[in-house]
């Protein structure tokens, strides 16, 4: 019966959506290589310890809860030490971590302070004994690579939005460690932390996502692809990159091949041809919408409802229409 | 500053990918290759680093096939020093190995500054980076989109989901580069012509055991074709009535 270690990353003082995820993650794993334990670990600020019942909800039976001042915010090194030496005592089968901007940083060097290789962004996996297997997808996700990783620990980074979370209430027994290094002897240090001021849900978590490209024309216009996005409720603002490349949008949100890949459930292209290097950050959409004037655009061969036409008659008639619809409702 | 630029030869991404017999690769008939894009931004970082703050060096380390010397070639064209290709029939896809064969090479390079591209085009395992700098035991800043060096030190930024990391370390220093930070130029034929004479190291690399390796690929499930449900502001109401009853996702 193996036991499975999870990384419940926090920002600010609160827990991240995808510290549950991972910790429902962890024990999927656990439940399907003979019900072991799943040992959670939390670091942060003092006080950060108060957020323990919520991974105990989602399945944790022990959360690790590690405090110091200087842990308030991300510690490459402090962080880094503090998982590896737990897990190395811990002697777990796996070790989950979320595939965010944190957990791509962390999970490399502790597989390394492990000497052990890493599964990098998993969208889905099944834990075996002798192997981790799970898909991944590579090449700008244009294939889905399926890898099998072996050796103890099995470490890896499970794509965010990858777990469903549901209730799977656990005793989740604090337990205090401390940092495994003294964290002001870090040479990396996180000097501030920003809001950047861009949309409120993120692009890899928001459920809707409307973007625009070079045919808003300016970026004054840009304001019809906001007033979209809040329309639907849930929606993220995304953007091609010339039109980051031309200082219209913050360059954090642009989708494509050296921007962001995202995939959710509805994406609205708004005035976008549909360039390679974009369409290779948001094919794997699961319903795709495109307005844009040329009846040829790219765009189309992949959007699920295409409308031909000028976007800036189309775009407001269309907020109208999905306030009155979700409303409606 | 004497600058190692991590670079990787990478399938073109515009390319229709099929899959080979085994099913573990690319069709190879298909493929044709260039740097990987975040590597080509560290390479151009690397250049505008050592123009703005007086001499220095700057070399481009690849692992993978005999192939990959053309894509140093290509680096060196725009400027890079001279480079080094540790040779292996394919580049492996677990970063500890790419890591571990990359770290021997560097450790006693005596660099102030090692870049890597964020992520890979074809793998994109955004590991060997983080990976290596832990084997060098040096400080490592991962996905990178502003970086500032100066004094010996380095200061950066971070995009993380809605917020920003402004994060400092010391050189020498482990670095990964994301979008935002350079993009880069285009050789110039003198530069192309010149990179024909600079040096090029070519050897076997030291690979270790691979724990990470690939089952099978496969081409992600087609979508629908495309269609076009109308034209002008007309055709709202029906797009509403396929995304409630259709799609179901209003």
């Amino acid at each position: 019966m193996a036991n499975i270690f999870a990384f419940a990353e926090a920002r600010g003082g609160e827990l991240r959506k995808v510290a549950l995820e991972i910790v429902a993650a962890a024990r999927q794993a656990a439940d399907a290589t003979g019900g072991g334990e799943v040992h959670a670990m939390l670091v942060g600020a003092p006080g950060i310890g108060a957020k323990a019942p919520q991974l105990a909800a989602v399945g944790a039976d022990l959360v690790i809860v590690v405090e110091h001042a200087a842990l308030d915010r991300y510690s490459p090194e402090g962080f880094a030490a503090t998982a590896a030496a737990r897990i190395k005592a811990g002697g777990y089968r796996a070790a989950f971590f979320p595939a965010s901007a944190q957990g791509k940083d962390l999970a490399p060097r502790v597989a390394a302070v492990l000497g052990v290789s890493l599964a990098s962004d998993l969208t889905s996996f099944a834990l075996a004994a002798d192997a981790l297997t799970g898909t991944h997808p590579t090449h700008t996700g244009k294939i889905i690579t399926t890898i099998k990783l072996t050796g103890t620990p099995a470490v890896a980074t499970v794509r965010p939005g990858a777990v469903r979370v549901t209730g799977q209430p656990r005793a989740g027994k604090v337990e205090a460690a401390a940092p495994a290094i003294d964290p002001s002897s870090a040479r990396v240090v996180v000097k501030a932390l920003r809001s950047s001021g861009e949309a409120k849900l993120d692009l890899g978590e928001a459920p809707v996502i409307v973007s625009g490209g070079r045919g808003l024309k300016e970026a004054a216009n840009f304001k019809l692809v906001e007033d979209l996005a809040a329309a639907f409720g849930n929606g993220a603002v995304g953007a091609t990159r010339a039109v980051t490349d031309d200082g219209w949008r913050d360059p954090s949100t642009q989708i494509g091949q050296t921007g962001r890949l995202v995939s959710p459930d509805l994406y609205v292209a708004v005035g976008i041809s549909g360039a390679v290097q974009h369409l290779a950050g948001m094919r794997t959409s699961r319903v795709i919408v495109a307005i844009n004037r040329d009846k040829d655009a790219p765009i189309f061969k992949l959007a699920n409802y295409g409308i031909v036409g000028d976007l800036f008659e189309i775009v407001p008639v269309l907020i109208e229409a999905v306030k009155k619809a979700r409303t409606g409702h | 500053m004497k600058i190692a630029v991590c670079i990787k030869r990478v399938p073109d991404m515009d390319i229709r990918f099929s899959i080979a017999p085994d099913g573990r690769s690319l069709n190879p008939g298909d493929l044709k290759y260039d740097i990987s894009d975040f590597d080509g931004y560290a390479v151009e970082a690397a250049l505008q680093f050592n123009e703005k703050q007086g001499p220095g060096e700057v070399v481009v380390v690849s692992l993978g096939p005999d192939g990959a010397q053309e894509t140093i070639r290509k680096a060196l064209g725009i400027g890079a020093d001279r480079g080094v290709l540790l040779t292996c029939e394919d580049a492996p896809f677990d970063g500890a190995v790419t890591a571990g064969a990359l770290a021997g090479e560097l450790k006693d390079g005596g660099y102030d500054l090692i870049l890597f591209g964020r992520a890979a085009n074809d793998t994109g395992n955004q590991s060997v980076g983080p990976m290596t700098a832990q084997l060098l035991d040096l400080p490592c800043v991962t996905a990178v989109s502003k970086l500032e060096i100066a004094g010996g030190k380095g200061s950066a930024q971070r995009q993380l989901e809605g917020a920003i990391e402004e994060v400092e370390f010391p050189l020498p220093a482990v670095v990964t580069i994301d979008e935002g930070v350079a993009r880069p130029r285009l050789a110039s034929l003198k530069g192309i012509m010149a990179a024909k004479k600079k040096p090029l190291e070519v050897k076997p690399a030291q690979l270790g055991t691979a724990h990470l390796t690939i089952e099978k690929i496969e081409l992600p499930p087609e979508r629908p074709a495309g269609r076009i449900i109308g034209e002008g502001a007309a055709a709202v109401p029906e797009l509403i009535r396929l995304l409630q009853d259709e799609a179901k996702v209003l």
